[in-house]
Order: structure tokens, then sequence, then C-alpha cells
């Protein structure tokens, strides 16, 4: 693909509300995660919660969106300026020109959790005040985006899981390439709620201690969640050092819902095409940010998958350990974590871990250290199989 | 736009209420025969695994069916297809059940109905019956579904050249939440889109921004399943598609920007 521009980005996670908070606590190998006290959940695990979303207020215009998950939306949107950007963006390319590409798995379903503990209790029937369309549905944070901005052209939000908001950056370079926009906002989006918690708990998948990706003793992932953006546009822009989007690559697994493939064989499909969409060869990468999620089975076959290609030379890690798992905005919040590691020089570590597990054979961090990566590749797999890798370069 | 996305369509797939194949919604948009109102009929999955055919769910049934009925008409190998699923919402009778009992004390779902609430399931059900290892797009843009759908295959088939599998499917909510969302039941239109024209080509499409307004039908139960199933929103086209007739059919999209299929048959 032709090389695209991130002429701004930003994240919000359980470690601040900031691309510089992030920075900092990847440097000093500081986790967000704290025990789960959120809403009525009674589950043993540790969770990645941002601090004061329940504090936004929208817009009284689109109060109709009002729920956790667009108020953590609106939270992302306006960290580190990142509004003001899009905003400039429109005043160059027109209202119809900038694309909105938003990832999530869940979007604002706790809105409707909560509405059925507000049954009628003679009907059943749901509140009044409990709107599907704005809430709920999968849709409904890029259409709060395309509102908010006054957006007048394509909007998607994509929905596979935990691969979703990885798989924005292939869909909107796909339009760039075909002059179909001139810009995209892309990014994913994902709050806490309790269908996450406890069916991830349902499928013996939460830790009950703050995750550990790649230990040997690893045992579950930590639910976290996240607001992450960045604003793609044609590289002629980019000035030296800038972050580019080099390359994209999905797969499907087509093996089981829940399950990765144990040799990884989907994941490794997705490097590749990655790789090929960037016109590089495994050698070219210098640093992995790994999907790793901290169960058993999920990293073993990533391992087993990045071993395959890369051997163990390249410098990877989680930062699962830092953020928790963030879903359906892992993608975005780990391509801003790739872009800050070619922008800083920081190779970030693995809060969390301790004893790697022996069987995976790959160079892993677990302290943060400094480098010189010039580019980087970012795992993203969900369930259904879903895999999307991206690589990511610095501006010559 | 620069230029309309193009694709040529190798194989079509319909299933919704009153419409059991594409033969039959043919038939009905050329006025050959009636539509008349009746449930959607979804058949049993038989490419699916004895275990995963069993929790197969209606929006299961619905994508293979549609699916496989454009990849047959292609004689297309659905191992090798990359896809695009679009959908306004998920299962939404597994929905009800988890939000259901996570309003309860007893807050232990069920580990199957956890996966089956994915927006993707369908799509993983999918590459599990295909094994297919390509590409697999899972999107929604609530009543827009068909055409941000529309818009990423033709863009996977033009930037990618890849013959791509649009899947675009709907179905209804139980109570209560029929009640915030009235999808009135099942509903897919399935294209198989290719990048070069071959002998099982039926027509070029290529598809622009405009702001004009969405072509209606004049049956007014055909137009009711256009405003009422989002992927049936692709109606207009799918009736030029089954007279032969080169022109161009509007779409709904996001207002203001709604897109323009021009058709030209092979």
């Amino acid at each position: 693909m032709t090389p695209l521009l991130l002429s701004a980005y930003t994240a919000t996670t359980c470690l601040g509300q900031s691309v510089d908070a992030l920075r900092t606590a990847l440097r000093d190998g500081r986790s967000g995660l704290a025990p789960c006290a959120f809403e009525t959940v009674r589950l043993d695990t540790w969770i990645g919660e941002v601090p004061a979303v329940d504090a936004v207020r929208l817009p009284e215009t689109l109060a109709d969106y009002d729920c956790r998950n667009n108020r953590l939306t609106l939270l992302g949107l306006e960290a580190d300026g990142f509004a003001d950007r899009v905003r400039a963006a429109i005043a160059r390319h027109g209202r119809d020109r900038v694309g909105v590409f938003l990832g999530t798995s869940t979007a604002g379903i706790l809105q409707t959790e909560l509405a059925y503990r507000r049954r009628d209790p003679q009907t059943g029937e749901l509140p009044a005040d409990f709107i599907y369309r704005t809430t709920h549905n999968s849709f409904s944070l890029a259409e709060f985006t395309r509102a908010y901005f006054g957006l007048e052209g394509i909007a998607m939000a994509i929905s596979t899981a935990c691969s979703s908001s990885a798989k924005v950056f292939a869909a909107a370079a796909r339009q760039l390439a075909l002059g179909s926009i001139d810009a995209a906002v892309v990014g994913g989006v994902d709050t806490l709620c309790l269908t996450t918690l406890y069916g991830f708990a349902s499928l013996e998948l939460t830790s009950p201690q703050p995750c550990r990706p790649y230990d040997a003793a690893r045992d579950g992932i930590s639910v976290g969640e996240g607001a992450a953006f960045a604003l793609l546009e044609r590289a002629d822009r980019a000035a030296a050092g800038d972050v580019l989007l080099l390359g994209a690559g999905e797969s499907s697994d087509a093996y089981h819902m829940s399950s990765p493939h144990p040799e990884g064989l989907g994941a490794r499909l997705a490097m590749e095409a990655a790789l090929r969409s960037a016109g590089l060869a495994p050698g070219d990468i210098d640093y992995i940010n790994l999907h790793g999620t901290s169960t058993p089975a999920n990293d073993a076959a990533e391992g087993r998958a990045v071993g395959a290609l890369f051997g163990d030379r390249v410098p990877c890690s989680s930062t699962k350990g830092a953020t928790g798992h963030t879903l359906g905005a892992a993608g975005a919040v780990e391509a801003v974590i790739c872009a800050l590691a070619l922008t800083d020089g920081l190779l970030p570590g693995s809060p969390g871990t301790a004893t790697l597990d022996p069987d995976i054979r790959l160079d892993y961090l677990l302290q943060a250290r400094a480098g010189t990566p010039r580019r980087a590749l970012s795992n993203s797999f969900g369930f259904g199989g879903s895999n999307c890798a991206l690589v990511f370069g610095a501006a010559a | 736009m620069s230029a309309p996305l193009t694709a040529w369509i190798d194989g079509i797939g319909c299933l919704g209420p009153g419409l059991p194949d594409w033969p039959t919604t043919q038939a009905v948009l050329r006025g050959e025969r009636p539509w008349v109102a009746e449930p959607t009929v979804l058949p049993a999955p038989a490419m699916l695994p004895a275990a995963e055919r069993r929790r197969a769910s209606r929006v299961v049934k619905l994508t293979l069916a549609a699916g496989m009925e454009a990849v047959a008409a292609a004689g297309a190998d659905a191992s090798t297809l990359a896809t695009v699923f679009a959908a306004s919402g998920a299962d939404g009778y597994n929905c009800h059940a988890l939000c259901e009992q996570l309003a309860t004390d007893d807050r232990q779902i069920s580990p199957t109905r956890f996966t089956n609430s994915v927006h993707n399931a369908a799509a993983g059900y999918w590459g599990i019956a295909t094994r297919s290892m390509a590409p697999c797009q899972v999107l929604c843009a609530y009543d827009a579904s068909f055409g941000a759908g529309l818009l990423d295959a033709l863009a996977q088939v033009a930037a990618d050249r890849q013959t791509t599998l649009l899947i675009a499917y709907d179905s209804e909510y139980p109570t209560p939440m029929h009640a915030k969302r009235d999808t009135p039941d099942c509903g897919a239109v399935a294209l198989l889109l290719a990048p070069e024209r071959s002998e099982r080509s039926l027509a070029r499409i290529g598809v622009a921004p405009t702001r004009d307004a969405a072509d209606r039908l004049a049956d007014p139960g055909l137009e009711g399943l256009r405003g009422t199933i989002p992927a049936l929103r692709a109606l207009p086209l799918l009736a030029r598609l089954a007279r032969g007739e080169a022109g161009r059919a509007c779409l709904d999209y996001l207002p203001p920007m709604q897109l323009a299929v021009d058709v030209a048959p092979c």
C-alpha cells in the first residue's frame, strides 16, 4: 500500500487521558490495573478502568447519545487536542471528504444492561428513556463522532471483537487509496460492561491477578477500557520523524469461535500480509507490539506464529499488563503505542510479567528500554478467528 | 470520490420475508409473480460441523443460506473468498437472553451465549463452515449498513484485486427490545463481487456518492421491506439486476450521503 500519515493521534486508557500519560507509564513500567470495583460487578479479577468517564457531559444537541461508551468517545476525542486537528482537516478537505472508521466490540451495551434492571414490572417494557440506536448499537460511537464533527461522508463501525480497531486502519487505507476520501478519523472505543466481564469470566479467561502476558504462570486477561484515535491522511504532508502506516494485513482462523488456531496459522497469515502490504521483510521490523492477552492458549499460539516468522531476533512485548485488554479499542491503543516506540525510541516492557514462558522463544521485553526502532508491527486478534496486523514506520 | 468504485457481480443471494431465494425474488422484482407476506424461512446449515450446527442461531442460518446461494450461482469456491459482513445488529435473541440474566442476581452467563454475542459471530461460523482464511470484515452502520458494506467490499475488490463476498443481513429482536428496534424479520442480500469480468458475470456496477433521494419500490409490500430491513435497502439495485436493466439505482446510505449505483448488465 501507499504509506499514509498519522497526522494526529491520541489514547485514553486507565493510564490517563493523553499520549503523555501513556508515554510516562510505559517508560516507568507502571500498570493502570486495579481490583475490579466496577458498577455492581462482583468478580475476583483486575480491570483497567478509565477515571472520571461518568463525569463527561455530551453536548446538549447530542444528548440522545449519552452512555458510558460515548462519554469515553468524547473524552478520547478531546484529549491531546485531537478534535482540533480533526476540525483543521475538515477545513482543509471538506465535510464529505473526511471519513469515520471506528472499532468496538460492545459499544454502549452497558446502557441496555442497565435498562433491563428498570423494566416495567407489569408489562416488562424497557424504560422510555432508553434509546437503542444511539447507545447500544455498534454504530453508535461512529454516528456520534460523525455528528460531533458535522461530517457528511463515509462512516462505518467495524466490530470483529478484539481486532476491530486494527481493522479500521485497513478499511480507511483502502478508501484513501481509491480517492473516496482525503482523510479519516480511525480508532476504537470500548467500555467496561457486565457482558464482557461476566462473559470472559464464564470462559474462565479472566485472571484473579493483574494479567501477566507471556509469563509461564499466566492465567487470564485483565479487561480494560479505552478510546484511541488517529487521523490518517496521505503522506505527502509527512515530515521527517512523522509516523506512517506502511502496511495492513487481515486474515481469518476458520478454526473456532473463541480459541485461536493452536499453531497461530491465521495470525501468521495476517503478519505476512501486513509485511507484503508494506513491501517489507521480517528482518525490517524492529519492534512488535504483541496481542498478548495473557491467556495460556492465546500467547502460546501467537508466540509460535511470531517465532516462525521472525525467530527470536525482534524485541517484542504485550502492553496489556499496563493498559488491560481494551478489547475493541486494543488495536488503536496499541497503534498509538507503536507510534510512541517510533517517535520516542521507547521499547515498552510488560508490567506484571515476571518469569517468561520457557516454551515461547522470543526476544520478549520484561522492562522498557531505549532503542532506535524504525518500523514496528502491531498484532490484534479477536473471537471468531479475526486477525489483523499493522506495520508502522518513521518517515525518513 | 474521484472515480466510482466498480466491480463485476458474479453471483446473487437473497432471503427475506416472502423472498425464499434469488430466483423467486427475481421473479417478484420483474413483476412475474406477486410478493406474498410470509415469515422468512431459514434453511438448516448443512455445512456446519454437528457441534456448531446445534448452536446455530437465526443469523448464522441466514448468512450461510444467502452467502452460499451467491457462491453457488457464481460457481465460486467459498474457501478462497474474502468476505464483508454488514449487519445493523447482532443476534437479538442471544442479546436479550444475556441482558435478561445480567439483570438478575445470577449473573453466571453461559460461555456459548457470550461467544455468540459478538457482532462477528455469524462471520466466525462462516469461517468454520467454509474454511476460508481470507480477510473477513464485519461492520455496522445501523440503517446504512448495506451501503457501508458495499463501500468496503468494493474497496477490497478495487484496492486489493480480491474477489469479495458481501453479505448484508439483519435479524429481529424479541420483546422487549423489539419495541426499541422494530426490524420485523430476518433478511439478507449477498453479492459476489469480482475485479474482472468472467463468464459468470451478471453485471458491472459502479458506485459513487450522491445527494439524490433513494429509489422507492412501487409495490407497497416490497417498499415496506426496503424501509424496515436494512439489508433490503439494496432492493432498488436488485430490481435493476433482476430485470437485466441498465441504468442507475439510488440507495439509502448516511444522510446527506447516498449511493448512486450504475448498473451495466452483461
